[in-house]
């Protein structure tokens, strides 16, 4: 055992009886009797906002009734129905930021029907019994290549299946779920919920895995479209925002999403080495998941220094909450100069920021924090563009999906349009699916 | 996946669930958004005889009562039959059956009590290619004061001789829609079933007044500071409907006879158990009104997933499978010894269970130190009031003892045989055991 307190980037910070207690669900799962309470809050709105609110339009107020009436097994039918990773969004979705803000019992009485953790009741209830409630369509002898197998691509994959098409599901990991699997904070996704969410999906059958092949690599589009009817890609952001900060380069530097990934893939957390004094740079998800975790594997100070204001904020107020919730400090408008230390990171300089008419500029003020490691979590890019058309630095696409070349749709975190969130992926990969069957068949 | 089709006195229908004679098949434009929605039949609403319709209120039609959170449980009306004309809801009618052929459509119907009034109407109807009709005998307000609806519902008399006359005159289905505002509904049964009816529907609404302004000292809904009392329907009539289809199906004379529940039908459990009674198919009204067409959506899937559960592939093999355990109170096993049983991890120690018990029954509920809840067998009756009472489903329980062992409230050993009332040493009237 170290301590909080031992200097330098060590391991066991913390006992491991601790440790796991920190990475339990963040959310923890309702009981029947807790699931039927919060069910009966539900109004069953008319043209429900939650149901707008939802990227994949889940008939939320039905499922709802249905656990409500004691079938939370037809409710998760409903769910899964327009959301085929309906268990992950339940436990991943920002629900603050989506149903449950415009929830009208938020609006009444502050405090919204809890969706998402109906949902994952409704989910895990199925779940549970090993059903998979969806069937093949008999087959069309079509075949798709869908690259990437994180949310999008296992969404599209699944619908595509289910349509009776033949589907091969690439991804350059050795492990398909994208970041379900390598991303998502291990609080959200507990007990190994996304690989046995991917093998529950696969059970569709029609879907073939491969790993460890890599689009750019291994395969092109161009050979792709030989072998394939369709392609779709959805191949994330791999690719990670330089600092441009001085030091960059010192060891205890590194990069926030491999930190988590890391950790989301460790068999036993107390191993997984932290520093006494982490500093996160950034103001996203990935800063927050990145602080948070940190904090529970024993670091002693940890900060998150983003460079606008609380506002501009891309976690949301409830993440921003939880993180100071468990110790994490948040400083807004601080931008990183430097990083001081001879070999090894020892300190973060900052600079105090300002916004001028939309403008951000340094103030030249500074203030330096101890830190021995940091963390660089402002925002990731795109690292294939396979020769299609982009966009703000995605693969522009239509409302449908389709990029600019023909036989080529991509959704995601990749493609334009909708916010980088597991859900609006599930939904861009089944619209595509949708698409590409109508294409296919001759209905597009 | 189960199969929820019906076939109600030869009428088929995608699933057992069709909306009462209501406001929500008051005209074409409801019907097929209904029908959209799912639901497999639909019973339009009531028709009047030809010429200048009825006109209701232009003021508040109904009134309610709510339970916790302001959930809708009772909904009370003063409105008439359709205040539409007779040819327009007919023709409606022509083309929506024309559209909807796998979808029952019934035509529901109120003429005053003579031969004449029915005989024009009937052929009408019948034109429509509707699947068959059905007597509203049932509206307690209104109608009533002029002789119509449960006016004729109250004499059996009458419901049989307008049956007769229906049946005369018509050649598909007739559905006689029972009041509830009687003594003993199996008489109005009886009625019907001699009068040549096909089938009985049953509850239409119960007489009621809901509440009383206590400002202005009317009952509501008020029209203009008076108020009249209405028909009362929703979830709190379901235990009141229930009865009224088990006296019917377990009545010697009506033995058999098809029969529609309606009342208070919300959820997918509120319809099978209706069906466990011998309903044929349930109809809705109140819960629609409260929610939408949409629901019915969780009644196809609930029924369904009910049905799979219990390996029943279509309705028929449960419909009635209720009506042997309906029984009268003589026939209960007085041998049948049950207690109370607080699940002390599932108990978050409210102490309603106590204060029910402890006050208005039999003092069985021990609050100990740490308020602990726990029953005293050797007081406990089983009354099942503290279960009722308790927040938290399946927190108390009712176990039955087992035969051979001793009831510390009496001190007697529990029996395996079955003892009732009618041979209990205490009845005067006890018959000797032979
Ligand atoms: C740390 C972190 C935390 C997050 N937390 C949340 C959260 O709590 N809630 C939420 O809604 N969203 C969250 N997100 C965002 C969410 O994870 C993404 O929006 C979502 O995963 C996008 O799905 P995708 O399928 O487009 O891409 P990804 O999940 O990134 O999947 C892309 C897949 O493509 C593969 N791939 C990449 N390049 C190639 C190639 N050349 N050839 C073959 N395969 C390739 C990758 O290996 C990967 O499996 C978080 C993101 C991060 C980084
Ligand atoms: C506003 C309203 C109007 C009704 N009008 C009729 C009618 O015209 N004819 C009829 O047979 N029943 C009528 N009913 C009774 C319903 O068809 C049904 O029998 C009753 O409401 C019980 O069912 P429920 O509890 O599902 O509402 C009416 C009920 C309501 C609430
Ligand atoms: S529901 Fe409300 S708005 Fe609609 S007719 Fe009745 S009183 Fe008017």
């Amino acid at each position: 055992m170290t301590s909080p307190t031992a200097s330098g980037i060590v391991s066991n910070r913390l006992p491991a009886d601790e440790v796991s207690r920190n990475f339990d669900d963040l959310h923890p799962p309702y009981d029947p009797h807790e699931a039927v309470v919060a069910a009966d809050r539900c109004y069953f709105c008319h043209d429900a906002p939650c149901m707008t609110a939802c990227p994949t339009s889940i008939d939320i107020p039905l499922f709802i009734r249905q656990i409500m009436t004691g079938t939370p097994e037809a409710a998760a039918k409903t769910i899964l129905e327009q959301n085929i990773l309906g268990g992950m969004c339940a436990r991943v979705c920002p629900t603050e930021t989506l149903c449950e803000e415009v929830c009208v019992r938020e609006t009444a009485e502050g405090k919204p029907v809890e969706i998402g953790r109906l949902q994952r009741y409704a989910t895990d209830t199925l779940m549970a019994k090993g059903v998979h409630p969806f069937t093949r369509a008999a087959a069309t002898g079509k075949r798709i290549a869908v690259v990437g197998a994180g949310p999008a691509g296992l969404s599209c994959a699944h619908r595509l299946a289910t349509k009776g098409h033949d589907v091969t599901l690439y991804d350059a990991r050795a492990k398909a779920g994208g970041l379900n699997e390598f991303g998502i904070a291990a609080y959200k996704s507990t007990n190994n919920f996304a690989a046995r969410e991917v093998d529950w999906l696969l059970s569709i059958g029609g879907i073939t895995v491969e790993t460890g092949k890599a689009l750019g690599k291994d395969m092109t589009v161009d050979q792709l479209q030989v072998g394939y009817d369709a392609v779709f890609l959805a191949v994330g952001l791999g690719g990670v925002n330089a600092l441009r900060a001085d030091g960059e380069d010192k060891d205890g530097v590194g990069n926030a999403v491999d930190f988590i990934s890391n950790l989301r893939q460790s068999g036993d957390l107390t191993s997984l080495p932290v520093g006494r004094n982490v500093v996160v740079i950034g103001g996203g998800m990935t800063a927050v998941d990145a602080a948070v975790q940190s904090k529970l594997l024993g670091a002693e100070n940890v900060t998150i220094a983003y460079r606008r204001s609380r506002e501009k904020m891309g976690a949301s107020r409830f993440e921003q909450d939880l993180a100071a919730s468990k110790g994490v400090r948040l400083m807004f408008n601080v931008q990183p100069k430097a990083v001081h230390g001879s070999g090894a990171a020892a300190e973060v300089e900052l600079e105090y920021t300002e916004e001028k008419a939309g403008k951000l500029t340094g103030t030249g003020k500074t203030i330096r924090l101890p830190a021995d490691q940091v963390f660089k979590a402002i925002g990731q890019t795109l690292t294939t563009d396979a020769g299609l058309k982009i966009e703000g630095g995605k693969i522009a696409v239509t409302p449908e999906g389709r990029t600019s070349r023909l036989g080529v749709w991509a959704g995601g975190d990749c493609a334009s349009g909708g916010d980088d969130l597991t859900v609006t992926a599930v939904a861009e990969g089944r619209d595509a699916a949708e698409d590409i069957h109508a294409t296919l068949m001759g209905k597009g | 996946m189960a199969d929820l089709s019906t076939n109600f006195l030869g009428i088929k229908s995608p699933n057992p669930f069709w909306l009462a004679s209501a406001p929500p098949t008051d005209k074409e434009y409801n019907v097929r958004r209904a029908f959209e929605a799912g639901w497999g039949g639909v019973v339009w609403k009531t028709l009047g005889s030809e010429g200048p319709p009825v006109v209701n209120v232009n003021g508040p039609r109904y009134g309610a009562i709510w339970g916790a959170d302001r959930r809708l449980l009772g909904l009370n009306n003063i409105e008439l039959i359709t205040d539409r004309p007779l040819e327009v809801n007919l023709e409606e009618m022509a083309r929506v059956k024309a559209d909807y052929p796998d979808r029952a459509l019934i035509a529901s119907i109120m003429v005053p009590c003579d031969e004449a009034s029915w005989k024009a109407i009937l052929p009408r109807v019948a034109e429509t290619g509707c699947d068959g009709i059905e007597l509203n005998f049932g509206c307690p307000h209104g109608m009533s004061e002029r002789g119509m609806g449960a006016a004729v519902g109250q004499v059996p008399e009458y419901i049989e001789m307008v049956t007769r006359w229906c049946k005369k005159y018509y050649d598909k289905p007739v559905i006689v829609k029972l009041t509830p505002n009687i003594t003993d509904v199996r008489y109005p049964a009886r009625a019907a079933k001699n009068g040549g009816a096909d089938a009985v529907s049953l509850i239409n609404t119960i007489s009621s007044i809901t509440s009383v302004n206590l400002d202005t000292f009317s009952p509501e809904p008020s029209i203009d500071g008076k108020g009249s009392h209405g028909g009362y329907c929703g979830p709190a009539v379901k235990p009141i409907a229930m009865n009224m289809v088990a006296e019917i199906a377990r009545d010697a004379q009506t033995r058999g006879l098809p029969i529609s529940g309606i009342g208070g039908v919300t959820t997918w459990r509120d319809a099978a158990e209706f069906m466990a009674l011998g309903c044929g198919n349930v109809q809705v009204c109140t819960a629609a009104m409260t929610y939408g067409f949409r629901i019915v959506q969780e009644m196809i899937s609930g029924l369904s997933q009910w049905m799979d559960e219990k390996g029943y592939d279509r309705v028929e093999d449960f419909i009635g499978m209720a009506i042997p355990n309906v029984t009268d109170w003589q026939y209960l096993n007085l041998n049948y010894v049950a207690k109370a049983k607080i699940d002390q991890d599932a108990c978050i120690k409210c102490g309603r269970c106590y204060a029910a018990c402890e006050d208005t029954s039999h003092q069985a509920i021990l609050m100990k130190e740490g308020r602990v809840f726990e029953v005293d067998d050797s007081e406990c009756v089983a009354c099942n009031l503290c279960v009722d009472v308790c927040p938290v489903e399946d927190c108390i329980t009712m176990e039955q003892m087992a035969p051979g062992t001793t009831d510390p409230r009496t001190g007697r050993v529990v029996s395996g045989d079955y003892a009732n009332w009618t041979t209990h040493p205490n009845n005067p009237m006890a018959k000797a055991a032979e």
